[in-house]
């Protein structure tokens, strides 16, 4: 459409000069910080304090539950995405519809209505104890946490997931079935492997929010459950240690770089 | 393709028609006041940064009739956080209340201005001599700050949840209590309480000190239910918890939600602290700065105030203003004097500040 | 039988997906500020919102910004992806690239690096600061929206009409510009539902007396969530509702079974 290179040039400079100033530069300055102290001196410390027990231990509850969570959500998106393939695309789109509809409300406000439900005097646990069953402590536990990463980011993996497994040609479902396939080795062989692009993109579209929450925890975790993504939170917003929270984000961006590739890697595969 | 493009142009109208009329009513809903603050300096405003729940609103709204002046309130929970936000620079106040050691902190690093007392003469005529005698252990010549309000920390106990006496701080510690107790989520009240019970110094250096208090902290959290800061108060209302550590105003605002809490400082000691106006270097509406804080020091003010936060007023015009069973009341005025080990925190430098950070966190991914 | 274990996992799922948002409405009509006790029904919270200033301040920040950041992001993506067309691969490989980053990058660490940033020109954080955030992680939605459309365009109709005689913009206008609006408006969409939500980012970049919904329901949260929130939340709840009602409606004149033979809900153009 544009026929010379200079109209081309003028017309990517406003993106790419903002990009550069505003993607880019940002970037480059916590990489920055990361690799320096508060004297400007070059030093590893920073990126090794991962090292540090303490920060070892939140990393690593950070990986379960996003793992964890991730994996939830994965199964119990993939029977809801099939269920809703299998219906007329009229019901489905209700059904989507009522999915989307609550990703448009505040996530803050929807967590927090998690804590109402379950504290110990929550709905919850006012609901059990009235028909004479025990209450639940899960609140400020990682398993609340969990409730409100599988809550927040579901719709993040259903919604990829549903638009791959509805692009899936029936005729292929069909052609499986009449050479005698039965309905396991349809699902295993044809329709499993087709929607792999779908469920890549899902899990990078939940894993990496969740490895990074912080807000998710202060809320449902009491205060008592510190995630990486508080640690850095508390670097930049409290301890005013710009350069550890920089080193830190470093390390988290390496997790993001891992991720990156393997869906990269997934993309190419899935175009041959 | 006509279909389309008309289709397209509906959606589009409908939600921008939406848009403009959410926003038009919002508009409509408040006075014309409201701060944009894209330049912020031109405009006659006072930006605020205080505590939350620190302050009665309606004594902010009756200071913006009758002075004009704008007054952009923002609220922070800890210390710990609002230095950051006023050392980085990034965003302007005007009027800062931090407390005792945190004045030290912000002392030392040049952030604040010094104080034209000629400006204030409310303040020097209401506040009483003991409380700027006080604060002369953080502010030598009382050059920075104007006391605002100051206070004990206790444990705030449902008594329909706690049947025996709660007199130390031991009872933090019963595994009876477990998943009942609400510490604060500030670093040094969460250390002062183990500190104070080994009969250490709360503003001690020594780190097997320190790491005495954090293994006792460590022992505690499993009988945690939360690390909260204002939050505590609604949960001990609801009776979501049944014992808390608080500031001594609460104590009284929370009582007169739920009668069945009390208060009780322990006998082990605990920490008094003050809080204090102060004016950033920075600040860029010095004027109304001095003209908010002299409002505020006026005897009848500064009782509203009290009456609404409950927090302890070294104004002593605005105590001669109270009741007598409010003046003498133990909570809100206690009789320090009956009190052992009553200790202030000091600012203890940048070093011991990152320690304490370390301390802080392992204790959090413990 | 496998009908109806369907149909209750179904509902099960948009139980639980509605179980925060059902606190939420119901808590709006609590007399009782605290949760979890009703103590009666009263309008009064819906009532006190209008006339709290900070929460309709923040309100209509939040739309301003959502509404500007969007557009902006739109006016800049489409000169960009017009440009991106043009470019060879390999320029386009590393410029598509630098699109994804802030999709991929975790918010936390958009959020800080866009704080040093600022920190270090000396801009004063304000609404400036957070708009300018904003524009710079909607525009990679709006992009990667019209990028796909774009390529599939057929230049010769574009052609046709310069052959005719129209001006370059003249034929940009009418042709293209109408083919390519279902991808516009989707991705405008997306950036303005990405803008209205966002926390993390807004969090780092916001300046004294600017708050957004989300950072004054966050620091509301931390102090005791006024009714007047959840007030605000069951409005807004009513009107996305509406606004998605009609809109699926409006789209239903025009769906178009696409290539594969399934027939996924048009709804998914404009999914969050």
């Amino acid at each position: 459409m544009i026929r010379t290179k200079k109209i081309r040039n003028l017309f990517a400079t406003p993106y790419l000069s903002w990009a550069i100033i505003f993607i880019i530069v940002p970037l480059v300055m916590v990489i920055w910080y990361g690799f320096t102290d508060s004297d400007g001196a070059l030093t590893f410390a920073n990126i090794a304090s991962i090292a540090r027990p303490e920060f070892m231990k939140s990393l690593g509850l950070s990986l379960l539950l996003s793992l964890i969570s991730t994996v939830l959500c994965l199964i119990i998106a993939y029977p809801l995405c099939m269920i809703l393939t299998e219906k007329k695309a009229g019901k489905a789109g209700v059904v989507i519809l009522l999915f989307i509809l609550p990703m448009w409300m505040n996530t803050l406000l929807r967590t927090m209505a998690w804590q109402t439900i379950l504290e110990k005097t929550g709905i919850l646990n006012t609901f059990l104890n009235f028909i004479h069953l025990p209450s639940i402590y899960i609140i400020n536990k990682p398993q609340a946490i969990i409730i409100g990463m599988v809550y927040n980011f579901l719709p993040y993996m259903v919604l990829p997931l549903y638009t791959a497994l509805s692009r899936i040609d029936d005729n292929v479902i069909n052609a499986a079935r009449d050479l005698g396939a039965n309905k396991f080795q349809t699902f295993l062989h044809v329709t499993l492997p087709l929607s792999i692009p779908g469920i890549i993109s899902g899990i990078t579209m939940v894993f990496i929010p969740a490895l990074t929450t912080f807000v998710l925890s202060q809320m449902l975790g009491g205060n008592k459950i510190l995630l990486i993504g508080n640690i850095i939170e508390q670097e930049f917003t409290q301890a005013y240690d710009w350069h550890l929270g920089s080193g830190l984000s470093i390390i988290l961006m390496v997790f993001i770089i891992i991720n990156m590739v393997v869906e990269a890697a997934f993309d190419k595969s899935d175009e041959q | 393709m006509g279909e389309r493009v008309k289709e397209m142009k509906k959606t589009l109208s409908i939600i921008i028609t939406v848009i403009i009329a959410v926003a038009a009513i919002t508009a409509c809903g408040s006075s014309d006041k409201t701060a944009e603050s894209t330049t912020g300096s031109s405009d006659n405003q006072l930006y605020v940064y205080n505590w939350g729940e620190y302050i009665d609103p309606e004594v902010i709204t009756m200071f913006e009739e009758e002075t004009g002046i704008n007054v952009v309130y923002d609220e922070y929970e800890t210390n710990e956080i609002m230095y950051p936000k006023v050392a980085a620079g990034a965003s302007r106040y005007d009027c800062i209340c931090p407390s005792d050691y945190m004045i030290r902190k912000m002392i030392q690093n040049d952030l604040l201005q010094p104080l034209d007392w000629s400006r204030l003469p409310n303040a020097t005529a209401n506040i009483g001599k003991t409380y700027m005698e006080q604060s002369e252990t953080f502010d030598p010549g009382n050059k920075y700050s104007i006391p605002y309000c100051w206070g004990t920390v206790g444990i705030l106990y449902n008594t329909t949840m706690v049947d025996e006496p709660v007199d130390s701080w031991n009872i933090l510690w019963d595994p009876k209590y477990k998943d009942n107790i609400l510490m604060q989520d500030s670093v040094r009240d969460a250390f002062m309480i183990p500190l104070i019970m080994n009969g250490d110094s709360v503003n001690t250096t020594d780190p097997d000190e320190l790491n005495d208090a954090l293994l006792k902290l460590e022992e505690q959290k499993p009988l945690v239910q939360a690390y909260v800061i204002d939050e505590v108060r609604d949960k001990m209302i609801s009776g979501e918890s049944a014992l808390g550590v608080i500031f001594s105003g609460e104590a009284l605002y929370t009582a007169e939600e739920n009668e069945n809490l009390d208060y009780a400082i322990p006998k082990e000691g605990t920490n008094v602290w003050i809080d204090s106006w102060v004016i950033p270097k920075n600040a860029e509406h010095v004027d109304n700065a001095y003209t908010f804080l002299n409002y505020l020091a006026r005897a009848e003010i500064a009782k509203m105030n009290f009456d609404y936060i409950y927090y302890p007023t070294p104004n002593t015009a605005a105590w001669e203003l109270l009741d007598d069973d409010m003046k003498y009341n133990s909570i809100a005025f206690p009789d320090l004097t009956q009190y052992d080990n009553l200790q202030t925190y000091t600012y203890l430098g940048e070093d011991m500040d990152k320690t304490y950070d370390n301390l802080w966190i392992k204790l959090k991914s413990y | 039988m496998s009908r109806f274990l369907k149909k209750l996992y179904v509902v099960l799922i948009v139980i639980f997906m509605y179980a925060p948002i059902a606190v939420m409405i119901v808590q709006s009509f609590n007399q009782s500020k605290s949760r979890g006790h009703w103590t009666g029904f009263t309008l009064e919270w819906y009532i006190s919102l209008f006339s709290d200033e900070s929460i309709m301040a923040a309100l209509r920040n939040t739309l301003t910004i959502a509404l500007l950041s969007s557009l902006i992001a739109t006016a800049i993506s489409l000169l960009a992806c017009l440009a991106i067309r043009q470019m060879t691969k390999n320029t386009r490989t590393v410029v598509m690239g630098i699109t994804n980053i802030p999709m991929l990058n975790a918010d936390i660490v958009t959020g800080i690096s866009m704080m040093l940033l600022f920190l270090s020109m000396g801009i004063k954080f304000g609404y400036g600061s957070i708009l300018i955030a904003h524009i710079t992680f909607n525009i990679p939605y709006v992009i990667l929206n019209i990028m796909p459309r774009l390529n599939s365009l057929d230049n010769s109709c574009f052609e046709a009409a310069r052959d005719l005689g129209a001006s370059p913009v003249y034929a940009f206008f009418h042709v293209v510009l109408p083919d390519l609006m279902p991808g516009v408006m989707s991705g405008m969409l997306m950036a303005f539902t990405m803008s209205i939500d966002d926390f993390i980012i807004t969090h780092f970049t916001k300046g004294a007396g600017v708050d957004t919904l989300s950072t004054k329901i966050y620091t509301e949260v931390r102090k005791g969530i006024k009714p007047e929130m959840y007030a605000l939340s069951t409005l807004i709840f009513g009107a996305i509702l509406i606004l998605l009602l009609l809109l699926n409606f409006t789209k239903n004149g025009s769906r178009k079974k696409n290539k594969t033979g399934t027939n996924a809900p048009s709804i998914f153009e404009i999914a969050p």
